[in-house]
């Protein structure tokens, strides 16, 4: 199937959020495409699964999910995918991504994007999961990259490694988030650059841009605050690299007026227009 | 150490902060272990806050806020989706609780209503095509999102309260049980107390009894007149109100639901 965003160039959206759910429902939101998270309308019906139609009458809508847990040693929960399965199929989703995490174990589900150790048994265990998902869906999966807070001793590879051999095993995409390569380089000590030379960008099919806050020792991946400076660079020299992606700003708290997401987009669009050098 | 171990010391860390569980899990850096930590107990607190806004005006903040981290403490999130973590918390209340059983009940109605909220569509009984149904073969059932719900102290009037921020009511025990019918109007969650025979009658509605028979016992027990008009009273208000749809075979082809 060809991918729309692949035919003109970059296009350019944000994520769905409830206190801008009216003007885009009953405005003209100028963007490309919509980004939902889907645990918030797998649910039966009501409100949520209406609102969704009708943004999907006017957007592309892509979906984003936070409960895939991927890396989980106890391997991918078919119900929770079925769930997923039947949403697609409703709305037909420019992409399902999820993360390059673990959630659950045994009875415990901890919501939250928990890091996986960069190593061979974890690798087999999340290419599996991939690629039964992808199965069950009927659909290539976007995979993101997390930020992360802690670092395992006895990692075997780099993160861009682990993600490019995802790519290679399973046929997965990857939905780059440059923030989180951000918050993590400066939390672990390592080179963006180093980064970016090192992820497979002919699979790279969405960007996520967002804000982050400063702990006491670590930045924290909080999409409370507007895109840093330095992501901004950051996402000028990945833009280099590709062409026809999906960007877009993320927010999840702390959300201001739709008007100030839009011109943050405003500034993504000028740095692919106006190919501003990353690393000056 | 293998995954399922790594993931089962990362549980038990993010459960107790268990410093064990931390060394175990043979980190090159582990100043960030405490981030993961506040997160899971800071999204499941942002969850139950969310959840249950008139328990939280009800109790006041201190007393939700112990009442939340006990619940957090003692009964970890199992479902797939987060949304379905405050479904255990009413029974817990009542255990944290058990003099004040206001508390549960007004956390149970809010659970319910946020169920119901998300309930299955579904084609609600119309008032302009009661006049085509053929009543001797209609089976009438309940809307999905329609739900009973029993309690035996004013929860309600103080939720409702609460809801207009208004002064609510002293918690009080009734001397009988109050049910509750909750639905969904359109997009729009509704509760009201019902009389015992509307909820003895919903209840078998539920269980499949047809409208003739429902008539029949109305009859049975208020008399012709009465009964009649009783049904009919029903009927009217149930269809108003959206919590009726209607099984195959009254009007239509069999398997099809009358309405919208």
């Amino acid at each position: 199937m060809a991918n729309p965003t692949t035919q003109f160039g970059p296009k350019f959206g944000l994520g769905l959020r409830k206190p801008h759910n009216a003007q885009f429902l009953e405005g003209d939101v100028p963007v490309d495409f919509v980004e939902v998270i889907s645990e918030n309308f797998m649910v039966p019906g009501g409100r949520p699964r209406d609102i969704l139609r009708r943004v999907r009458a006017k957007h592309p809508v892509a979906l984003h999910g936070v409960s895939m847990s991927l890396g989980s040693a106890d391997g991918v929960d078919q119900q929770y995918l079925l769930r997923l399965r039947a949403l697609a199929d409703e709305i037909e989703p420019l992409f399902i991504s999820d993360h390059l995490c673990w959630s659950r174990i045994g009875a415990f589900n901890s919501h939250d994007l928990l890091p996986v150790p960069y190593n061979e048994e974890a690798l087999a265990v999340t290419s599996a999961a991939i690629s039964l998902a992808q199965e069950l869906l009927g659909r290539t999966l976007l995979i993101e990259n997390p930020s992360s807070y802690v670092q395992f001793a006895r990692a075997e590879m780099t993160e861009w490694e682990f993600l490019a051999e995802l790519c290679r095993r399973t046929g997965c995409d990857l939905l780059l988030d440059v923030n989180n390569i951000h918050v993590s380089a400066v939390n672990h000590g390592f080179d963006p650059r180093d980064y970016i030379d090192g992820i497979p960008f002919g699979r790279v099919r969405q960007i996520h841009l967002a804000g982050h806050s400063k702990g006491e020792k670590l930045l924290i991946d909080t999409h409370d605050q507007p895109v840093a400076d330095q992501v901004w660079l950051l996402f000028a020299a990945v833009m280099e690299r590709v062409g026809a992606v999906a960007v877009m700003i993320e927010r999840d708290d702390n959300i201001p007026p739709l008007d100030d997401l839009l011109a943050e987009l405003d500034t993504a669009r000028a740095i692919v227009r106006e190919g501003i050098t990353a690393w000056a | 150490m293998g995954l399922t171990l790594l993931q089962q010391n990362f549980r038990d860390w993010l459960r107790h902060a268990d410093a064990d569980a931390g060394t175990r899990l043979d980190l090159a850096d582990a100043r960030g272990l405490a981030v993961y930590q506040n997160n899971y107990r800071a999204s499941l607190m942002a969850c139950l806050e969310d959840g249950f806004p008139q328990l939280l005006a009800w109790l006041g903040d201190a007393a939700f806020y112990a009442a939340a981290a006990h619940h957090i403490d003692e009964h970890p999130p199992s479902s797939w989706t987060l949304d379905d973590y405050p479904a255990g918390f009413p029974a817990d209340l009542r255990s944290q609780f058990p003099g004040d059983p206001e508390i549960a009940d007004l956390a149970e109605l809010e659970w319910r209503l946020a169920e119901c909220f998300v309930a299955a569509d579904a084609a609600v009984l119309e008032l302009e095509v009661l006049g085509e149904i053929d009543w001797e073969c209609a089976q009438l059932r309940l809307a999905p999102s329609v739900c009973l719900l029993t309690m035996r102290t004013n929860a309600a009037q103080i939720w409702s309260a609460l809801s207009a921020e208004a002064i609510p009511p002293a918690a009080t025990s009734t001397p009988e049980p109050v049910t509750l019918v909750i639905w969904r109007q359109d997009f729009v969650t509704c509760f009201r107390p019902i009389d015992p025979d509307e909820h003895q009658l919903l209840m078998k509605l539920q269980q499949g009894l047809g409208f003739t028979e429902m008539c029949a016992t109305l009859v049975e027990e208020l008399g012709e007149g009465d009964g009649v008009a009783r049904a009919g009273a029903l009927l009217a208000g149930w269809t108003s109100d959206q919590v009726l749809c209607l099984r195959a075979g009254a009007i239509g082809e069999p398997g099809r639901e009358i309405g919208r």
